[in-house]
């Protein structure tokens, strides 16, 4: 188990800084005027240029250039966006919604798939079965782009079951929409693997074993199987976080929802190179440590993995 | 392809291929065949639009601002006033051509990164895994965000180009990985052994035996890169870094729409349910290919 901490660790340094090199490269180093890609279709004065010059390194060499963004990322220093607010400051104003939207969302996902999964998982092939099989797939080509708006306009604003945008201190309430919005990114894929996880291990020797023992159907479904089910779910969550990231910028733009992704959303619109870089690259740590989180979560849940 | 299955004996006359097999059991697909019939017309619709319809998408005019549905224009008039069905049908044509290109692009990247990773192995497999491990480090969408802004700096582009190449550029991990795990599979085969010792060359060996077979799966992943291309096409436009400037896309027409979603629901609709079941025809596709092409499951 050390071992494998040590060695994920490792692997881990390693993906930061490939991840972040292309990042920065994607942005930068490709440029053959990076000061304009910067500003986008803006003019720029000659003293303008200077700074930027200066402020950004651009006369060093490519390596050192984004040795100085890694020192910045690493201390926490993002720098300032073309607006003059400091990147640092406008990220933690915009955290916390985010991670509420998110954590409501993985909790929706979570209820649905594990609830639906375990049935279709147990009555493979019946009706209920075939149809979670189809809406799956449904909700799996659905685009973000296409169910932010249509499930704004149905719920929010047709039915009006639903708060149709939030506003600057979004409650739980407002929220609840766009949660599920997001959840139906990641929902079918656990669904999926609840319900094949479900339906192997029912075949299982403990199963049969548990069942031998006289034990009722709730225990060893509830118990023994849903135990051994979820683990193959729990290392989606790592996946499912970067789905969750890149679905949050348009439900939150949809929705009007001051957070991470409304932001990144106002800085590619406004043309505001430092801004999407340095919310990207922050998005981009977060989900390389939520990988990280998931996997050395995933070697202590399940004992018969070992990683030597 | 090249190999046979053996058929049981109760089957009289010549023993049907795989790809005859699979081709038995699509036919019956219903999934397969409303796929096919929704691929077609989104094709038609791409190629030639004006079958379609016969009014003009970009006569646009302000008077009719968010007019309703009308003989004219069935899907009514949108903000600026242009006919919703004709920006529509037209709309099918950049994401069919940038789907299309872009999952070229990741489709031939894959397939190279895939076989060079899965036929030679060793040392340059070990390095190709984890430069794919490091690209799948940043999730695709906020990859594309910062390579589509990059690339699309010239304002008078209509950002075509730029999107297509992000997609490409940014697509092919997947394509390559399964590559990758087809080609190692196939590799070891009694068959490919047999060949090899027949003495047939590496590229022979590689194009004539192991290609064929690793071939199917590769297909049905492009299958569905292609609608998920063509989805994050349409939220690349969304998120104003896709397509812009005079060309008609479905994200365009949805990004407008959601501003005036209290006024008028139709111009946000339609482009929403096409979008969807152009995506959804190619991911369908794919699931009826894989399931036919998988012995497993018969």
């Amino acid at each position: 188990m050390f071992r494998y901490i040590v060695r994920r660790l490792l692997q881990m340094v390693l993906t930061f800084f490939g991840a972040t090199f292309v990042v920065y490269a994607l942005m930068f180093a490709v440029a053959d005027d990076p000061l304009q890609a910067l500003v986008g279709e803006r003019p720029l004065t000659d003293s303008q240029r200077l700074e930027l010059t200066a402020r950004y390194h651009l006369d060093d060499s490519l390596l050192q250039q984004y040795w100085y963004y890694v020192k910045g990322l690493l201390t926490g220093d993002l720098g300032t966006s073309l607006t003059g607010r400091r990147i640092g400051d406008m990220l933690a104003d915009a955290w916390p919604v985010t991670i509420r939207l998110s954590l409501l969302a993985v909790l929706i996902a979570a209820t649905i798939a594990i609830l639906a999964g375990v049935i279709s998982g147990i009555r493979r092939g019946s009706l209920f079965d075939n149809a979670t099989l189809f809406l799956t797939l449904i909700v799996l080509a659905m685009p973000i782009v296409v169910l932010a708006p249509l499930a704004q306009l149905v719920f929010g604003i047709k039915l009006g079951w639903f708060p149709a945008t939030a506003n600057r201190d979004a409650t739980l309430w407002q929220l609840l929409l766009p949660a599920a919005v997001l959840a139906s990114l990641v929902v079918a894929t656990e669904l999926r693997v609840t319900r094949a996880a479900v339906a192997e291990n029912l075949r299982a020797d403990y199963v049969r074993t548990a069942r031998a023992k006289g034990l009722t159907r709730s225990r060893v479904i509830g118990v023994h199987v849903l135990r051994n089910s979820l683990i193959p779910v729990i290392t989606l969550i790592g996946v499912d976080i970067g789905a969750l990231m890149s679905g949050a910028i348009v439900t939150e733009k949809v929705f009007n929802i001051p957070g991470v992704g409304f932001n990144l959303f106002r800085g590619i619109r406004t043309e505001d190179g430092p801004l999407v870089v340095g919310f990207v690259s922050v998005l981009v740590i977060v989900f390389l440590v939520v990988n990280l989180i998931v996997d050395l979560l995933y070697a202590a849940l399940d004992p018969r993995i070992r990683y030597e | 392809m090249s190999d046979r299955l053996t058929e049981p004996a109760v089957v009289t006359g010549r023993p049907r291929s795989l790809a005859g097999d699979a081709w038995h059991d699509l036919r019956r697909s219903k999934v397969f065949w409303i796929a096919s019939v929704l691929i077609v017309v989104v094709l038609l619709m791409a190629a030639w639009p004006s079958l379609f319809t016969s009014a003009d998408p970009r006569d646009c005019v302000l008077s009719r601002q968010h007019h309703g549905p009308s003989g004219s224009a069935i899907f009514g008039y949108d903000f600026q006033g242009c006919d919703v069905y004709a920006r529509t049908v037209y709309g099918a044509r950049y994401s069919i051509i940038v789907g299309v290109c872009a999952t070229l692009i990741a489709g031939v990247i894959g397939l190279a990164f895939g076989l060079a990773a899965g036929f030679l192995g060793g040392w340059l497999d070990a390095v190709l895994s984890r430069f794919i491990d490091v690209m799948l480090g940043v999730p695709f969408l906020l990859g594309a965000i910062v390579l589509a802004k990059r690339l699309s700096h010239d304002p008078q582009s209509n950002g075509v180009l730029a999107v297509t190449v992000t997609l490409g550029v940014l697509g092919w991990t997947t394509a390559a990985r399964v590559m990758r795990s087809s080609v190692i599979t196939a590799k070891n085969q009694d068959y490919v052994a047999a060949a090899r010792m027949l003495g047939a060359g590496p590229g022979r060996l590689l194009f004539r035996h192991i290609l064929p077979n690793a071939m199917t799966s590769y297909v049905v992943v492009l299958t569905i890169l292609l609608g998920i291309n063509i989805a994050s096409e349409a939220t690349l436009s969304f998120l104003g870094i896709g397509l812009k400037g005079d060309a008609i896309s479905w994200g365009i027409q949805i990004s407008e729409a959601t501003g005036f979603v209290r006024v008028v629901a139709g111009p946000l609709l339609w482009p929403s349910l096409f979008l969807a079941a152009t995506v959804l025809a190619f991911i369908m596709l794919g699931d009826a290919v894989r399931d036919a092409f998988d012995p497993k499951l018969r």
